[in-house]
């Protein structure tokens, strides 16, 4: 390279070195690699030259843009990192704004748990049924063995309404959820494996009562069913539901106008903590027993081929037990402060696979 | 029902501690649900002798004793009674003693100057009743230095709960039965006393009605002398709960609690006439009972009648008239059987409560009267003296006699737990079934004559549609398993079905079908979708106030309660959002206004099952939330027409087919609501601002929207593999559009006609801008629009976007006569 060569390329260096910003080093660009810049200018004089010469000037000439196109290339990396950090400095917000609020909605604790014990119970094979509400007083009482002048069936517990179902019957407001176990078998043929959970209505109300609550019941009609089965079903079930693998289970003689032999359930808990599992107290849980010969009968179904299991239990009540919470009445106020506290989120539903 | 140990002792010998004792009678059905040790509090209080009592130096209502409890060694003890006296005999605490009556542990003390070293106790201090009027003052002859618990007999009270079908079980004998044939203790047999008649009986039965009473023996005594009945009957009577009256009355308490047997004593000298009739009441004919009360009977109520009228109302409760008092010298004792069902609806019907009706509708012993009459005439006789007469007697034992048949494979085939025949047998005999016939297969028993559960006959309530041929089967299944069954419970009760091994129920396949039906599907789906927008899910009752309902457009007679429990409780809902309508206000009156709630429950617009509605409701109150990035803002309408829409898709409705009317009910503001519809007819779901009075009425101080979307209005979505995805190659383009319109032409008009101008090309139309203003001509609005345009052959030509944008824009103008704004 000639002397004037390294000195131009020395002189655009320097004006690269003085271009404080992007713009300003295209502007040194121009000057000498544009289309009327210094060095292309000298480029376009080569053809004048004679061969001989051309040939060690145009390398001389690519040599020197070379190494402008290179220091273009370095010095526009340092002004563009000055740029970009200068912008990035410009652009800072306070990052402790609050997000954009989205509003977290939730599940009810009595809708949880009877997704859970749908979970639990589907895993043995039981599907859910529904069903009305108001009932005629057949499917409530009747069909179970719960003649008119039954004790079990007192004024003061049952709601009325007027008038009767298509049956002729008088309308209640079912105070279990048996009329459904009723109405499975009247429409479906045995094998039977259900629950039913769902709203029941009863007159009282008071600090453990509530005038309206949520029952499970299930219901096996098979062939070879036996007491057995109904001890083991619902000890699988209690376990499984309240996460205790040794959770205590005893199961006491009782009687119930539709199932015989009837039995209670208790689980082991401590009566003064609240604690379950151990303790060494029974709490009562639920009702159970062998479905009663005069209950398959009434529904068509023939006790010397088919028998089986039914039970029910309180919702609000293995809710209460599990989450431990101390009150009843709230569960029906919508107190959003209550249902923040005990509600769980409608993204992770419950599912065997991740634990109920 | 409560009883003393004492009482059990009397019936059952057994050397079992307490604890043992419940844990059996839990075990075998006979749930316990309180034991009250009356003795334990008291343990360390002795009986103590006043050997001096004199006046305290300092204090004028003291007294200072010197009192000796049998150590040895004499007391100081200062004592406010004002019948410490010397020589009393009383019961004393020492230092450390927790006084239950005051709930203070006792110390040594100095009572003005005077030192105390023990207390003498009242009963209230000792938490025996309400006397405080001085200390216990026992008699001459107590023991001292001996436990007072001990003296005084305060046994452990058991309270157990009997279910239903155990009438038997309503008595200590009965319990004492059942208790033996656990293996607790041994039953003491019923004495048999055997009466001499010294006189004709001076009433006589007379049955006018057998409806009225199948049975009925009785015989007077006379002579007697009536008063207090003896100390033990007394404390027996005050343990169970009961006031003791006199010992004629006391004696049927005794019969009743002991034997499970009630009976009645009439006062000779009060009946009209010689005959006591069993008859049915007559119409308006009343009973002054032995309640105080007065009671308007019915013909459906039978009755113990003498010449002037009913003087009880059989098997539930006695008249004041003719009952048992201290003047009483010639009593007759009533022992009858009445009607289980008859007895449960008069009770029922009259709202008595008595330990009677309680029995007698549960089912006595078919074969007791007369030796119940036995027993309590010599019962009778032996507190209150006088003479027995001879029996009347009306009616006749009925027929009771029963048996049933247990295959003992059916322990374990039914009962799940296989017993040693021998064993089986042995349990049935201990509760007093006697064995008719017996094989290696089958055992053939007698029904005792108070188990009226076992093999009762049958009486079904079979559904009437059932196919005759399968009704006759089901009927026949039942008459030969029930009786099995009966046994099959009896024998493991005695067990404790706590033995039977837990059976993990077989799963007949390795992964479960879904447990849920379609239909619960969707109400699942519909809870978590509106959770997932922000509301908190509710469960409310099903039932309002009557002007609720009204309000929200239901309150027919056919949906109100006939016995609500509260008068804002009476009317059932004809939507679930009248209830979290009451939630929000509830809310906002405890100072949170803003809420947004969610419930998917029963709205009942018919007492028919389609008439009970599945339903997914919203109710947003007050304003979003407050942030510094977008300002708050009172909900609207369009916030629940949101809400509704979510749930609709969710469930697969193709929204593309559902029209929006404005014909929302009239809960709603009608101007600002909707109602979505497929079709003509379906109505999917209401949404709109609450009606601005009916708003204020509820008490929701802000702005208040609901929706309610019908779940079972929506079709089942067909269930078909979903077409391959439209994905074209081409890059689609977009056009924005202002438009001036009328205002009151709807949005959705006009969107529908750009989208319906060229479907081939016109892929979404969007509103991005709603401009209303003084710019504009009066009346008119401006709609932007953004059109996506999706090419599917080739890239368009400017040409053929011109060509589709003039397309779109005058099918635009044809529908809502819009124009472009220039």
């Amino acid at each position: 390279m000639s002397d004037e060569l390294e000195a131009l390329v020395a002189e655009a260096k320097s004006a690269m070195s003085q271009a404080a910003n992007l713009r300003e080093l295209d502007g040194v660009r121009v000057a000498f690699l544009g289309k009327q810049g210094r060095l292309s200018t000298l480029m376009k004089g080569l053809g004048a030259l004679p061969p001989e010469e051309r040939k060690q000037r145009g390398a001389a000439l690519n040599e020197a843009r070379a190494s402008i196109d290179l220091s273009l290339d370095q010095a526009h990396g340092v002004l563009a990192t000055a740029d970009l950090n200068a912008r990035l400095l410009a652009e800072k917000q306070d990052m402790s704004l609050p997000a954009r609020p989205i509003p977290a909605g939730s599940i009810h604790p009595i809708n949880r748990t009877i997704e859970e014990l749908t979970a639990i119970f589907g895993a043995m094979g039981f599907s859910a049924v529904a069903g009305p509400d108001i009932e005629s007083d057949w499917y409530n009482f009747g069909a179970l063995n719960i003649p008119d002048h039954h004790p079990a069936r007192q004024d003061q517990d049952t709601f009325y309404l007027p008038g009767t179902g298509a049956d002729g019957r008088p309308l209640v407001l079912r105070t279990q959820t048996s009329p459904l176990q009723v109405r499975t078998m009247l429409g479906q043929e045995p094998p039977i494996r259900i629950i039913a959970p769902g709203r029941t209505y009863r007159a009282d109300h008071d600090a453990t009562h509530s005038p309206m609550f949520h029952q499970v019941e299930g219901l096996v009609i098979d062939r070879g069913i036996t007491l057995g089965h109904l001890k083991g079903c619902l000890t699988d079930f209690l376990r499984a539901f309240f996460g205790i693998s040794t959770l205590p289970v005893r199961f006491r003689s009782s009687y119930f106008p539709f199932t015989e032999p009837s039995m209670e359930v208790d689980i082991g808990w401590n009566r003064k903590t609240g604690e379950l599992g151990a303790g060494g107290d029974w709490l009562e849980i639920l009702g159970s027993g062998m479905v009663h010969p005069r209950v398959l009968a009434n529904c068509g179904i023939d006790a010397r081929e088919w028998q089986g299991f039914a039970f029910g239990m309180g919702i609000e009540r293995i809710t209460m037990l599990k989450h431990g919470i101390a009150d009843l009445r709230p569960f029906y106020e919508g107190d959003i402060r209550w249902l923040a506290h005990y509600a769980s989120s409608p993204l992770t539903p419950a599912s065997l696979h991740e634990g109920v | 029902m409560k009883f003393p140990l004492s009482w059990l002792r009397a019936h059952l010998d057994f050397d079992a501690d307490t604890a043992t004792l419940c844990e059996t009678l839990t075990r075998i059905g006979i749930e316990v649900e309180g034991v009250e040790d009356r003795a334990a509090p008291l343990a360390s209080f002795v009986i103590a002798r006043v050997i001096e009592a004199r006046q305290h130096p300092n204090a004028d209502r003291l007294r200072a004793l010197r009192v000796d409890i049998g150590d040895g060694r004499e007391y100081a003890v200062v004592c406010g009674a004002p019948n410490a006296r010397t020589g009393l005999i009383g019961v004393a605490a020492l230092p450390g003693a927790f006084i239950p009556g005051t709930g203070i542990t006792l110390k040594v003390g100095e009572i003005r100057g005077e030192k105390s070293e023990a207390m003498m106790l009242s009963a209230r201090e000792m938490g025996l009743g309400d006397d405080h009027s001085g200390i216990i003052d026992l008699p001459e002859d107590a023991p001292i230095g001996r436990p007072y618990a001990e003296y005084a007999k305060l046994d452990t009270i058991i309270e157990i709960k009997v279910t239903p079908n155990r009438g038997d079980a309503l008595s200590v004998h009965g319990i004492a039965r059942d208790l033996a044939a656990a293996g607790l203790g041994r039953l003491k047999p019923l004495p048999n006393p055997s009466i001499t008649a010294r006189y004709p009986s001076p009433l006589t039965w007379r049955i006018e009605d057998p409806r009225a009473c199948t049975w009925v023996v009785g015989r007077a005594v006379r002579g007697v002398k009536n008063g207090p009945s003896p100390q033990w009957l007394q404390d027996w009577l005050v343990a169970v709960g009961l006031r003791p009256i006199n010992a004629l009355v006391d004696v049927t308490n005794l019969f009743t609690y002991g034997l499970g047997r009630p009976l009645h004593v009439f006062d000779v000298a009060k009946v009209k006439g010689r005959t006591l009739s069993m008859r049915m009441a007559r119409p308006g004919e009343t009973l002054a009972a032995l309640n105080n009360k007065t009671y308007t009977l019915t013909e459906e109520d039978g009755v113990i009648a003498d010449e002037a009228g009913a003087e009880a109302l059989g098997g539930i409760i006695g008249g004041e008239h003719s009952g048992c008092d201290e003047n009483t010298t010639e009593c007759f004792i009533e022992s009858a059987l009445f009607d289980p069902v008859r007895i449960a609806l008069s009770g029922r019907r009259h709202a008595v409560f008595t330990d009677a009706r309680q029995r007698f509708e549960r089912g006595l012993d078919q074969a007791l009267p007369p030796r119940a009459l036995d027993m309590a005439t010599a019962t009778i006789m032996e507190l209150c003296g006088g003479e027995a007469s001879e029996i009347s007697e009306a009616g006749q034992e009925p027929n009771w006699r029963r048996h049933a048949t247990l295959r003992f494979e059916r322990l374990m085939g039914l009962g799940g737990m296989a017993v040693a025949t021998d064993d089986a047998v042995a349990r049935l005999e201990a509760l007093g079934f006697a064995t008719l016939q017996r094989d290696t297969a089958s055992v053939t028993v007698a029904v005792p004559s108070w188990r009226n559960d076992i093999a009762a006959p049958i009486t079904l309530d079979m559904d009437p549609g059932l196919d005759p041929t399968r009704a006759a089967a089901a009927r026949e299944g039942c008459e030969a398993t029930e009786a099995e069954a009966d046994l099959v419970e009896e024998v493991l009760r005695l067990g404790g079905l706590d033995a039977v091994p837990a059976v993990s129920l077989p799963v007949p396949f390795a992964v479960p079908p879904p447990a849920v039906d379609a239909k619960q599907r969707r109400a699942i789906t519909a809870r978590r979708i509106l959770a997932a927008r922000g509301c908190q899910d509710n469960v409310t009752y099903g039932f309002v106030a009557q002007a609720t309902a009204e309000q929200f457009g239901g309150g027919a007679a056919a949906l109100r309660l006939e016995n609500p429990i509260a008068s804002d409780l009476n009317q059932m809902r004809p939507t679930p959002v009248a209830s979290l309508a009451f939630a929000a206000a509830a809310n906002a009156a405890r100072g949170f206004a803003d809420v947004a709630l969610s419930e998917v429950g029963g709205g009942y617009r018919s007492t028919a099952p389609e008439g009970q509605l599945a339903m997914a409701c919203t109710l947003r109150a007050g304003s979003t939330p407050a942030n510094w990035a977008a300002p708050a803002r009172p909900v609207e309408a369009l916030d629940a027409k949101a809400d509704a829409q979510a749930v609709l898709e969710a469930l697969g409705v193709p929204m593309a087919g559902v029209t929006i009317t404005t014909d929302a009910p009239g809960h709603y503001h009608p101007g600002r609501s909707g109602t979505f519809r497929q079709g003509p007819k379906t109505v999917l779901a209401h949404f709109g601002e609450i009606h601005p009075q009916l708003r204020d009425t509820l008490g929701l101080p802000g702005a208040a929207v609901a929706a309610e979307v019908f779940l079972d209005a929506v079709p089942e979505p067909k269930r078909r593999k979903k077409s391959p995805p439209d994905l074209p190659a081409f890059q689609p383009l977009r056009r924005d559009l202002a438009l001036l319109v009328d205002a009151d032409v709807p949005a959705d008009n006009l969107l529908r006609a750009a989208r319906g101008a060229e479907r081939a090309l016109v892929s979404d139309v969007v509103l991005f801008d709603r401009y209303a203003g003084e710019r504009l001509p009066e009346g008119k609005v401006s709609l932007a629009i953004q059109i996506t345009l999706q090419p599917r052959e080739r890239t368009l030509t400017d040409a053929e976007i011109e060509a589709v944008v003039a397309k779109v824009v005058a099918a635009i103008t044809k529908a809502t006569g819009a124009t472009l704004r220039g």
